[in-house]
């Protein structure tokens, strides 16, 4: 939350804290956003695997699926845009309630990708206007919860402004191909 | 049957209200059309009279994008196409040129393609088979075989260097010879993905609204479905024995004892079956490939006209520098003519026809997408079904939005 | 694919055949556009040849060929029997304009591939009941697999909204990335013949987008035109 004053009752012993009214609806909104995705291609199985048990957005408050674009808050788009697919994204957007955000899921969604021919979109940006860029093509599911969280700042921010995922410094071990250890145990420790 | 029933039936239809037929959209973002899709309906009560299947949301300008760059450069295009599979893909169109230039991979290179492709295919049947459960209801079982993806995709990972799009087959082999310890992680899961297939079918097979919605649904019959051009697990389960790999076998497919499931009533509950016997029959082709699998020896051919030069080589001697630069520029030279390739895709027959004028650019790429052909037999399927029949039939058909619309 | 096939066929039609290769194993024939249901027929119903299980469908375009006088298209398809396990590819040259007969009453799985020829070629099919576009929406104009359309051109159904694509990288941006190994069909077909097919009138000029209030305007017209009909 934003600005929090924590003042204890110096007669009763009780403490009670002050804040804002925006911060405190803010705070409320970024941990239940009801999501619309929008999967129309080869992202949508990463985004599969976000929602998945390995990853689990349901941490983030982030796990319910809406599809009806009344009841949600945040548009995924995610893959790509094609021209003849343009009209029904316009639509969706324009039936959203206030306050609703869009995130750009992949590169395709963000600017199009190595599709530039005349079929696609070159980003979503020219349709509907876009609060959060997550670029890969497709992302990882790390990018992915990365951008989710930049999205949670900007509604605590009240923040408006495009932001963009940005590449984490790559560890040593990350780039040798083969050498790796597999990252998660398997098996025994998930799900099981 | 309720006692209403039996009045209506014995005095006929005197009793109905006359209705007209209703005109229902789906899609093109519908919650249950994974992928994207729109269907017009024309609806009598909840039967489907009429169903207008209308693909195309998609569509990428895949076969235009790929006329503008060389042969290589369709890699990643194609690795898009399917992209539950896309293994699969990059050895169909790295045959396909093979085919147009008439040359064969070494062996090992073939047990690679043939493992990794395999790996592949499992996890294209596992993401049908749960998205299917999951629309029905049934979150857990998709979560459970999401839980297998997760772990092949690591090992797909550790070879290649992505998660799902891989690029990562070449025209003449492969891009990097396996990893060390391939063979023990792709041993150290398969008995951990039996298991779980044992598990989903525990789940699924006994569940009273699971086998109501599955059983007799979206039918279609052998003789159809072999005019509509249907393949792969769609034509099985209609009790057509055809798979590519064991009908006009490529790579090293006649070298593995593994059997081909079929269906009876090509219904949705033969579909599922028929994939999820495919999954066990996969495992058995990756067994045997592993034992066979020669630990040493080259992955590639050895033409410097196909193949890049290793990357030491670039940087320390001016014959590779050259072959280098004139392969990435101008890409390989395949001969003039034309080559129908084709493979056993996740969806069935994966053909790529390909047309070369003899420079170093593809003149066309054709793919014949299996889901193109098996999407124009789900109105036959649909038609005369209740309208929630739909979703268990559709997501059966498994159309994959890249493939079918390129 | 197999020879016997095609000897098989040279003897039951053999004034229909005008060519035949074989190129890595794939048997391919070339009949005359007359001979093309005919020969669908023939392969489907003889009890030699069985082709039940219908393949495939497609064209190809070669500009190039017209400006010599040839006709403009290559259009094929593949078949294969089920149990004799042979497959066999068609072929046919059809000029620019020209009607292909419709293989939709041979085998039902021409229905599609048909459509998205002619959606993505502009070559029609005679008898075909429902030949409309299926990738392509159907405001759009030109046919994109056609040499002469060029790939970037693009025909927004939505106005886009004004944002600034400074800041983003080529090829998406300003600049066009390397040009090396891309053909320039514009450039290639350039200067030879200044009108390359009677459709390319239509492809010339970028269509702009339409505005929201001209959409909706159209929209009213049609359903306008439509009351009126009834």
């Amino acid at each position: 939350m934003g600005e929090v004053k924590t003042i204890v009752g110096a007669a009763s012993g009780e403490s009670f804290f002050t804040t804002k009214f925006e911060s405190l609806l803010a705070w409320a909104r970024k941990y239940s956003l009801f999501q619309y995705p929008f999967a129309t291609a080869c992202c949508g199985m990463e985004f599969f695997s976000v929602a998945g048990p390995r990853y689990d957005i349901a941490r983030f408050g982030a796990e319910a699926p809406r599809f009806s674009p009344r009841q949600s808050d945040v548009l995924w788009v995610v893959g790509t845009i094609s021209q003849r697919q343009g009209p029904a994204l316009k639509r969706i957007y324009e039936q959203m309630a206030e306050p609703k955000w869009v995130v750009s899921f992949g590169t395709c969604a963000s600017c199009g990708g190595f599709y530039d021919n005349y079929t696609t979109i070159p980003g979503v940006d020219k349709i509907v206007p876009v609060d959060v860029y997550i670029p890969g093509c497709p992302p990882r599911p790390e990018a992915v919860l990365d951008g989710l969280m930049l999205l949670m700042e900007k509604i605590q921010n009240g923040n408006r402004e495009p932001v963009t995922v940005l590449p984490k410094v790559v560890p040593e071990q990350a780039q040798l191909r083969g050498k790796r250890a597999l990252p998660v145990t398997r098996g025994d420790k998930e799900g099981a | 049957m309720e006692p209403a029933d039996e009045i209506l039936e014995e005095e006929d239809a005197a009793l109905e209200i006359p209705a007209d037929p209703m005109r229902l959209n789906m899609g093109p973002s519908h919650p249950a059309m994974h992928g994207t899709i729109r269907m017009v309906l024309d609806l009598d009560g909840e039967t489907v009279m009429n169903v207008d299947v209308q693909p195309g949301y998609l569509h990428r300008g895949f076969e235009k994008s790929c006329e503008r760059g060389t042969w290589s450069q369709v890699f990643p295009y194609v690795d898009r196409l399917n992209y539950v599979s896309p293994m699969l893909n990059n050895v169909g169109f790295a045959l396909a040129v093979e085919k147009l230039l008439d040359v064969k991979v070494p062996d090992r290179g073939q047990y690679y393609r043939v493992i990794l492709g395999e790996l592949a295919r499992i996890c294209d049947h596992f993401t049908c088979n749960g998205a299917s459960a999951m629309e029905l209801g049934a979150f857990t079982p998709f979560l459970w075989l999401l839980k297998v993806r997760d772990w092949i995709w690591d090992i797909l990972e550790k070879e290649t260097g992505a998660r799902m799009t891989h690029s990562f087959g070449r025209i003449g082999g492969m891009a990097a010879p396996p990893t060390e310890g391939f063979k023990d992680d792709v041993r150290a899961i398969m008995p951990e993905v039996r298991k779980v297939v044992g598990e989903a079918e525990a789940l699924l097979l006994k569940n009273r609204i699971f086998l109501d919605r599955m059983e007799g649904v979206g039918k279609l019959s052998k003789e159809r479905a072999l005019a509509l051009g249907v393949t792969g697990p769609v034509l099985r389960s209609t009790g057509v024995a055809y798979d590519v790999r064991k009908d006009h076998p490529y790579l090293v497919y006649d070298r593995f004892d593994f059997d081909v499931p079929v269906g009876t009533d090509g219904d949705n509950w033969d579909r599922f079956m028929v994939r999820t016997e495919e999954i066990r029959q996969s495992l058995r082709i990756i067994e045997q490939a592993l034992e066979q699998m020669p630990d040493e020896g080259p992955v590639s051919i050895d033409d410097p006209r196909i193949m890049l030069p290793e990357k030491r080589e670039v940087y320390s001697t001016i014959e590779a520098t050259i072959a280098h630069f004139k392969l990435v520029m101008e890409g390989l030279k395949a001969p003039k003519g034309a080559v129908y390739s084709f493979t056993e895709g996740g969806n069935g027959e994966l053909g790529f026809y390909i047309v070369s004028d003899g420079s170093g650019t593809p003149y066309r790429v054709r793919v014949r997408p299996p889901c193109w052909f098996n999407l124009q037999a789900a109105r036959e399927m649909i038609m005369g079904d209740m309208i929630a029949d739909i979703i268990p039939t559709f997501g059966s058909v498994n159309m994959i939005g890249g493939e079918c619309d390129r | 694919m197999s020879a016997k096939a095609v000897k098989k066929l040279q003897s039951v039609l053999g004034d229909a055949i005008l060519e035949t290769t074989n190129f890595r194993g794939d048997e391919e024939v070339r009949v005359a556009l007359k001979d093309w249901v005919r020969i669908a027929e023939v392969l489907r119903d003889d009890p030699d040849l069985a082709m039940d299980h219908f393949t495939d469908l497609t064209a190809v375009d070669w500009p190039e060929r017209e400006m010599e006088g040839q006709p403009r298209f290559d259009v094929l398809f593949a078949v294969r029997s089920l149990s004799k396990r042979h497959r066999i590819r068609v072929k046919v040259y059809v000029k620019d304009g020209e009607e292909v007969p419709t293989l939709c009453g041979v085998w039902a799985g021409a229905n599609w591939a048909e459509r998205e020829v002619f959606d993505m070629f502009g070559i029609r099919f005679a008898g075909h009941r429902d030949l409309r576009r299926i990738l392509l929406y159907e405001e759009f104009e030109g046919y994109p697999l056609r040499k002469d359309y060029p790939i970037d051109r693009v025909q927004p159904l939505v106005e886009y909204r004004d944002v600034d694509d400074t800041l983003k990288l080529p090829p998406f941006g300003i600049e066009e990335g390397q040009p090396f190994a891309r053909v320039d069909w514009e450039e290639r077909l350039a200067g030879r013949d200044e009108q390359v097919s009677p459709s390319i009138g239509l492809q010339q000029g970028q269509r702009r987008a339409l505005s929201d209030s001209e959409i909706a305007e159209t929209q009213f017209t049609k359903k306008a035109e439509e009351t009126a009909a009834e």
